[in-house]
């Protein structure tokens, strides 16, 4: 027994050994984020969640800048600029939404950098312009309320009132739900992005007389509907993609979200030891819980990690394959990337609970095993 | 449609407009009688919205914060007043914007840094929580029925100080002909920072009522305050009688285009794209109504200096 375990640990040490001599090269990483101003909160997990990745595994080769976009496209262009031409950074990173992503990512991966997403997943980047240089480590925006359409079909819901804001992603979340959704629409609302009173809509959803709400308002927008949707006495069961429900949000909305069904591609309570694992850890660095933003900063920071042990990060196709590879174990269970180099992953319904004196969320089952974006095919890679 | 569904959308656009009223007073009077514009009047709403939520969830009383929200906006309203904004009155139009767009700044980063950068959580009250069945089987928000009725009641109490008090007298004089009272030996210093810190007092009233139903976020003053001022520009700029009528003409304006536009277009268009067209334009109907009005009276519905 003694034998094999010192042998165990001799294989170990061994293993160790040639890690190290694979990642002599350092690799410099610019994370553009969102940091102050509205939604700064997801920046901050996406960071939070990428350094602690960092911070266990120990490298000393993974160097980190971090900027603060401030949710401003120009500025995230000019902080792209700095890193790629000044910091000469090898790897970028960071971007929270996707009209950012859309003014950085061409011209970065166009310029032989790799950009890895920790959140945005625009349908352009999935489809028509894909790119070898860019990977998605989080969702393809459709993917999570084609989840919550397929299970609300799953689970018979007759009819929906559907809502969202008037702004590309708004309209392709609608579209996700619509395309896995086989019951019968009673209607479909455009809001104004950024709204703050959803009285006029709340009085429609009362009128509609639906078996279902299905609502996509991430940040403040949600907060505020689910506070006053509580207030208004109408008791149609709410459901949605993960973005209003998360970590973050339920802080704010409290008790009124108890019950609301979301659909998610993470969960905490997922059964996976890197999952369990990687919740306490945060928890205990931080002293909060972690969101999905956080998890997909940890799997992005995990794969550059991954494709560290075995490439150089100026042989770029080496690099690309490994990270490709997705060699490790996630908190999602193990990463499997599609032609497009989006996920395919299972997507998941959790639904908010209270937790002690905290709201969080349970998972509630599988809407959608192994499911790949509608845009892979577009895509010729 | 039913007539229930219009009722309610009625008492919607109200409860909007009263509230808008509240934050499009202090605007108005600011800029009536110190011929300043105050883009950091936002500033202020956001911060009774978050004095409002530390203290109800320090003491679990709504209403203590609700105290605390006036109290905290009228303090910090009195501070920028005396270190910024009293060097400004002189200074013109541009300098203003940029001292006042600063303060927003200032205010926006300074609460990120004592709050943290995710929302706060402020509730209704449990006596307010909850509809209320008002006559014709309509089922109405209790909280949104008490905001009409406090809007309302607040509405009454400035026309009550402008009108029959001595400061009401001073203020009127104050946007008639500055100088004329301050050479009858009013301490116009005093004036100006008592006034500034009543109408930042409103907005952070404001701010601590609406913050129950919305989101206690940083930056959530901005786009109420772009909607005040739309509201002071129709109603004609200094005037508290045009803020009332324009911040309800705006309430009414907008809930009532986002509920009917889009079943508008739905008679000759198809589903979807009537509802994106209807709620486009929706969005855009306040300003349309600015503009015209604009066209109609270029000094706004009840301009203050004739």
């Amino acid at each position: 027994m003694v034998k094999i375990s010192m042998l165990k640990a001799g294989l170990v040490g061994l293993s160790l050994c040639v890690a190290s001599t694979a990642m002599a090269k350092p690799v410099k990483v610019g994370m553009i984020t969102t940091l102050s101003g509205g939604g700064s909160g997801l920046g901050i997990d996406v960071r939070d969640g990428f350094m602690l990745a960092v911070k266990q595994a120990g490298n000393k080769d993974l160097e980190v800048v971090i900027e603060d976009d401030a949710r401003k496209p120009g500025l995230a262009v000019q902080i792209a600029d700095k890193m790629i031409q000044s910091e000469k950074v090898d790897i970028l990173t960071g971007i929270i939404w996707s009209n950012l992503a859309m003014a950085v990512v061409p011209s970065a991966v166009a310029q032989g950098k790799i950009y890895i997403s920790p959140n945005a997943g625009p349908s352009q980047l999935a489809g028509k312009g894909c790119h070898p240089n860019y990977f998605n480590a989080s969702f393809q925006n459709d993917n999570l309320p084609e989840a919550m359409g397929a299970y609300a079909s799953k689970t018979g819901v007759k009819s929906s009132f559907i809502m969202a804001p008037n702004y590309p992603a708004g309209k392709d979340v609608l579209n996700g739900f619509k395309r896995f959704y086989k019951g019968k629409l009673s209607s479909e609302v455009y809001t104004k992005l950024g709204q703050t009173d959803y009285a006029a809509e709340i009085a429609q959803i009362r009128a509609s007389k639906a078996e279902s709400v299905f609502v996509f308002l991430p940040g403040g927008m949600g907060i505020a509907f689910m506070k006053q949707y509580a207030q208004s006495g109408v008791n149609i069961p709410v459901m949605g993609p993960a973005f209003s429900f998360d970590q973050g949000i339920l802080k704010a909305v409290g008790p009124v979200a108890v019950g609301a069904k979301n659909s998610s591609h993470w969960s905490k309570d997922l059964q996976f030891p890197a999952n369990k694992a990687f919740v306490k850890s945060f928890q205990a660095e931080y002293g909060r819980l972690p969101s999905l933003y956080a998890v997909q900063g940890f799997d992005t920071a995990s794969l550059i990690l991954s494709a560290m042990k075995t490439a150089d990060v100026k042989d770029t196709d080496a690099f690309r394959a490994a990270i490709k590879k997705a060699d490790f174990a996630s908190p999602r269970g193990t990463l499997k990337f599609g032609n497009n180099q989006h996920l395919i992953q299972t997507l998941y319904v959790r639904e908010v609970v209270k937790e002690g004196d905290i709201y969080t969320n349970k998972l509630e089952g599988i809407a959608m095993e192994n499911h790949q974006d509608a845009y892979a095919s577009q895509c010729k890679m | 449609m039913t007539s229930v569904l219009f009722i309610e959308q009625l008492l919607n656009g109200l409860q909007f407009g009263v509230m808008l009223f509240l934050m499009a007073a202090g605007l108005t009077l600011v800029f009536g009688v110190m011929g300043l514009i105050n883009l950091a009047h936002g500033a202020l709403y956001m911060v009774g919205a978050f004095a409002c939520a530390a203290v109800a969830n320090y003491t679990g009383s709504f209403w203590l914060g609700l105290v605390a929200s006036l109290v905290a906006a009228a303090v910090a309203g009195a501070v920028i007043e005396i270190l910024v904004i009293r060097r400004l009155y002189t200074r013109d139009h541009l300098d203003q914007v940029l001292a006042t767009f600063a303060l927003i700044l200032i205010f926006s980063e300074g609460t990120r840094w004592l709050f943290g950068s995710f929302p706060l959580f402020l509730n209704v009250p449990e006596i307010l929580s909850g509809p209320i069945e008002l006559p014709g089987g309509l089922f109405y928000p209790l909280y949104r029925f008490a905001l009409i009725v406090i809007g309302c009641l607040v509405a009454l109490g400035l026309y009550l100080l402008i009108t029959k008090t001595r400061l009401g007298i001073q203020i009127r004089a104050g946007e008639s002909d500055r100088e004329m009272i301050a050479a009858l030996g009013i301490d116009i210093r005093l004036l100006y920072t008592i006034v500034f810190a009543l109408g930042a007092a409103l907005a952070g009233f404001a701010g601590g009522l609406v913050g129950a139903i919305q989101s206690v976020q940083v930056g959530m003053g901005e786009p109420v305050l772009i909607l005040a001022f739309v509201v002071i520009v129709i109603g004609g700029i200094g005037s508290i009688k045009g803020a009332l009528v324009g911040a309800i003409l705006v309430g009414m304006v907008d809930t009532m285009g986002r509920f009917l536009l889009p079943s508008f277009f739905q008679l000759f268009m198809n589903n979807s794209d009537a509802t994106s067209v209807g709620s486009a334009l929706a969005s855009m109907l306040i300003y349309i109504l600015m503009a015209l009005v604009l066209v109609v009276k270029p000094k706004g519905l009840f301009p203050a200096h004739g």
